[in-house]
């Protein structure tokens, strides 16, 4: 009996000290709404379900040599990650409703909280959305509580997925949305300025953008303000090791994404949604946050505070209905950043940088490969034109063992030969110069 | 115990990056931040010795008895957590799909999302899954999205939800942010929703019910049945909150009642590990009519047996998480479906609700239990005796019974019992484990009378006591900066 303590006999033994037999544990249960019949396999054992999820996760192609970002980027994970965050009494834990209990989440929350604001130069974090998505509608959402105002501004050139899925979750809720459209590469500043009004809540921006490129919004930031509307920044937090931080641009409101952060891809989950906000909107604030302060005899003790802000208090007053977030991604977050340190962190994110100029000098080299904006800083990702279609080129290499990148004719028109291309700090000088072969070959 | 910002050492390093085997790059300054960022700077042995000390203050299902009442802390199977390590699983990246005959690409993790859809339809009645909610609460926003497209799409004009007051404060939040205002239904005398409650409030502004069955006091409602024909009849829709569907799983279907979608705690029911806090998921399925607005994308069998990801469904309420769900976590539930099996998941059932009355009966007589029937996977007691004699409040058997060794129940929840204490035990649990506990309540309860002062201190065994929430929420200290 896979995962039951209680012998037979012992069932049977408290059966019988309740005066109760088995049926009659389902008796309020009316008859007509059991069921008798569940047509579901028989229970395997162990070896043969690993066996057999073996051979289903063989059948997925993770030899190929990733090049593939897209908001979702294949890092180097150090053993030590997985070691720490494997130890039970955090992962077999549920939220830390009893704090005496909790010191070790609670402490790491607090930890994680400081590690993001000091990433971002933010004042405040809270302790984990879901993912970058979540987190930038949650972020949204909070910019319209703080303004009262229904305008957001989006700038195309944030992460497409994410469009999407803040468009899905307010369709019933009668925002007002104006999307910019980026030019050549970078955010159109006069296009932000026209839209900008008294209307507006929020602008939202992503740095470095879909595309790789890099900018400064503090020019955005300022023009917001003076309009009484906020900026949100989507951010990539490895980018933030060299990046000018959205904290220093002013920005009121930061989301990202978190997988970078020592989490494996997963094929899409569990992520992390960052958020870090001015502490001045710290009470608008969606999620928990952990707080410290004293116990009983004094002695220095983390709680989650702030809790009139949250469902099970306020119900549907709530900022937010979130409940379980993804407290042991966070954790793997601040154990990933504590094992870089300071200048591991830096060396990674300029590694990363490093090498994507060197694969765009090497790529642009080519005949026929052309940079899509040209004279532009990117970060770690970059777009190149191809002479033919970008996605057949793409299905070309991947039967030469590489996921080349993604292609942009997915999410915007125009761009059926555009490629975008991802370097992480595990590609090698090597593979690199392989891709540029294969790709060679495939043109 | 300190901050590991107070252990760092200047110029200490752990991991080395990978190798910088090209020329570097000097950026615009403008672009590039002023200093580099405050990460605490230590050695691999420090960040280990660090977090093992926090793990030391820490309690999860693996250190003791978990009765977190409406948390379902069963033990989380290891094999489950060694599947989804595999490199196939844990390595592949989510936008290898969209990449031209990309979907051949990710064979194996498709068919892991295809067949737990099939297998959590088996189990809850219902005819299409999304294993996209990442957590309880998405799963009843994605929920009520689905509810609000299906109104839209028919022309209703439907403004509410009705929802019992003893539900999750989730549901309420849920509904109001997918733009309904809620209606709180009060319990009826016997701890469930009554029809006659539910009578009154019925018109033809009512989208929609949210209910937990059996509901946060244990309870099932016989009559939920007729709830749901209730709610049909003004063209509403029964959501069914599958936060205690451990009570029924292998047993019942919250489809055969009339619900018309449900999602499932993968994180309660399935035993994939809460995290101290998450990642959950949480599947939402829906009845054969609202398959059509189910979240894009939606994994489909080809006749040749491969799988594919359909994107094109005009009446889907679109995307609400950025790919397939939380993964490796619908890996994990679905692993722990594979071994239990059909007469496993019916045990489940059994012994948790087994377990469930089996303590109830034992506390029964030093402490009052409000609603004293045949209870399901849980049961909640009253602490108010013990507090009109001594002044004893729920929470100091709370902080009692971790000087035992033990992690509380779930207390002051839910808010229609006075001085309330959840108590969950789950079907993984001992009957030495059971009756363990049952010993350290009864001799509480003495103690109660005794040496109420006593109580009124503990814990003494934790790393601390009683940490003050109102200087925390006061004086805000949430970063160490």
């Amino acid at each position: 009996m896979p995962f039951i303590s209680n012998t037979s006999e012992q069932q049977a033994q408290m059966l019988a000290e309740l005066g109760l037999t088995k049926e009659d544990l389902f008796a309020d249960i009316p008859e007509e709404l059991l069921c008798e019949d569940f047509k579901l396999p028989a229970g395997l054992s162990e070896q043969r379900v690993r066996d057999s999820l073996a051979e289903l996760a063989e059948k997925n192609s993770t030899h190929l040599t990733c090049f593939l970002g897209g908001g979702f980027y294949d890092h180097f994970i150090p053993a030590a990650v997985n070691a720490i965050v494997s130890r039970s009494e955090f992962y077999t834990a549920y939220t830390p409703y009893q704090p005496e209990l909790s010191q070790g989440i609670l402490q790491a929350i607090y930890e994680y909280q400081s590690v993001i604001c000091r990433l971002t130069e933010m004042e405040v974090a809270n302790a984990s959305l879901y993912d970058g998505g979540t987190a930038l509608y949650e972020a949204m959402m909070m910019a319209r509580r703080i303004t009262g105002r229904n305008k957001i501004i989006i700038d195309d050139s944030v992460n497409p997925i994410y469009r999407v899925m803040i468009h899905s979750y307010t369709r019933n809720l009668k925002i007002e949305f104006e999307e910019s459209q980026c030019r050549d590469g970078l955010v159109d500043r006069q296009q932000i300025l026209d839209r900008l009004d008294d209307k507006t809540s929020a602008v939202i921006l992503q740095n470095p953008n879909f595309f790789g490129c890099i900018d400064d919004f503090s020019d955005i930031a300022a023009a917001a303000h003076d309009k009484g509307a906020l900026l949100i920044v989507s951010c990539y937090p490895i980018s933030l090791g060299i990046l000018k931080t959205p904290g220093a641009m002013g920005a009121d409101i930061v989301t990202g994404e978190g997988q970078s952060l020592g989490l494996p891809l997963s094929f899409g989950g569990p992520y992390l949604g960052l958020m870090a906000a001015k502490k001045q909107y710290v009470r608008k604030m969606p999620g928990r946050i952990a707080g410290e302060t004293t116990d009983a005899s004094g002695r220095r003790a983390y709680v989650l505070t702030l809790q009139a802000r949250e469902q099970h208090i306020r119900r549907d007053k709530a900022t937010s209905n979130i409940c379980s977030n993804e407290a042991l991604c966070a954790l793997t977050a601040l154990v990933y950043l504590s094992l870089l340190g300071k200048e591991g962190l830096r060396e990674t994110s300029q590694v990363c940088a490093d090498k994507a100029s060197y694969a765009y000098k090497r790529l642009t080299a080519m005949p026929g490969v052309q940079p899509h904006f040209r004279g532009k800083w990117f970060f770690n990702e970059f777009v190149l034109d191809l002479p033919c279609e970008a996605a057949d080129v793409i299905g070309k290499l991947i039967e030469r063992g590489f996921a080349a990148g993604f292609p942009l004719s997915r999410y915007y028109s125009g761009m059926e030969n555009s490629i975008l291309i991802c370097v992480t700090e595990k590609r090698t000088k090597h593979e690199i110069g392989m891709l540029a072969e294969a790709l060679e070959s495939v043109l | 115990m300190k901050l590991i910002f107070e252990k760092s050492v200047p110029g200490r390093r752990a991991v080395q990056a990978g190798p910088g085997d090209v020329p570097t790059v000097n950026m615009q300054s403008s672009l590039l931040r002023e200093r580099a960022a405050e990460i605490p700077e230590l050695s691999e042995l420090d960040v280990v010795r660090h977090f093992t000390e926090l793990s030391h203050r820490n309690f999860g299902v693996d250190s003791n008895f978990y009765p977190l009442g409406s948390c379902t802390m069963k033990y989380n199977p290891k094999v489950a957590e060694h599947v989804a390590s595999y490199p196939g699983f844990a390595q592949l990246h989510p936008l290898l799909p969209q990449l031209r005959m990309g979907g051949m690409l990710t064979q194996g993790a498709l068919r892991v999302l295809y067949e737990a859809d099939l297998l959590l339809r088996e189990i809850t009645g219902m005819a299409g899954f999304t294993m996209q909610p990442l957590a309880g609460a998405h799963g009843e926003l994605t929920g009520m999205m689905i509810m609000a497209a299906y109104h839209e799409d028919k022309g209703n004009k439907k403004t509410t939800v009705l929802i019992p007051d003893s539900a999750h404060g989730t549901n309420p939040a849920s509904a109001a942010i997918a733009g309904y205002s809620v209606v709180s239904i009060p319990s009826s005398k016997g701890g469930v929703m009554d029809v006659d409650a539910v009578k009154q409030h019925l018109n033809d502004e009512v989208a929609g019910l949210m209910l937990t069955c059996p509901n946060t006091l244990g309870l099932f409602n016989p009559h939920v049945k007729e709830i749901c024909d209730l709610i049909h009849s003004v063209d509403g829709l029964a959501y069914y909150d599958g936060a205690n569907l451990n009570a029924i799983v292998g047993k019942a279907r919250p489809g055969d009642f009339g619900f018309d979608i449900v999602h499932v705690n993968l994180h309660k029911t399935f035993a994939t590990p809460h995290g101290g806090g998450g990642p959950g998921a949480a599947p939402v399925g829906v009845k054969e009519e609202l398959v059509p607005y189910l979240p894009v994308s939606v994994v489909a069998k080809r006749s040749d047996g491969t799988y594919t990801l359909e994107y094109d469904r005009p009446k889907s309420i679109g995307y609400i998480a950025p790919f397939y769900g939380n993964f490796s976590v619908v890996l994990k539930a679905y692993v722990y479906i594979l071994m239990l099996g059909k007469e496993g998941l019916a045990r489940v059932a059994d012994n948790a609700v087994l377990n469930a009355n089996y303590v109830k009966e034992k506390l029964k007589g030093p402490y009052k239990v409000p609603f004293d029937k045949l209870c399901k996977h849980e049961f909640v007691l009253s602490i108010s005796d013990q507090m009109a004699r001594n002044g004893i409040r729920a929470m100091d058997i709370a902080k009692a019974l971790i000087d035992r060794g033990f992690h509380p129940p779930t207390v002051y929840f839910p808010t229609v019992v006075h001085e309330a204490m959840m108590i969950e035990p789950t079907e993984t649990e001992s009957k030495e484990t059971l009756d363990g506990f049952i010993d350290a309540m009864i001799e509480i309860a003495e103690q109660a009378g005794s040496d109420p002062d006593k109580l009124r201190t503990a814990p003494t065994t934790a790393p601390v006591c009683r940490p003050n929430e109102t200087v925390a929420a006061k004086n805000l200290d949430i970063a160490c900066l």
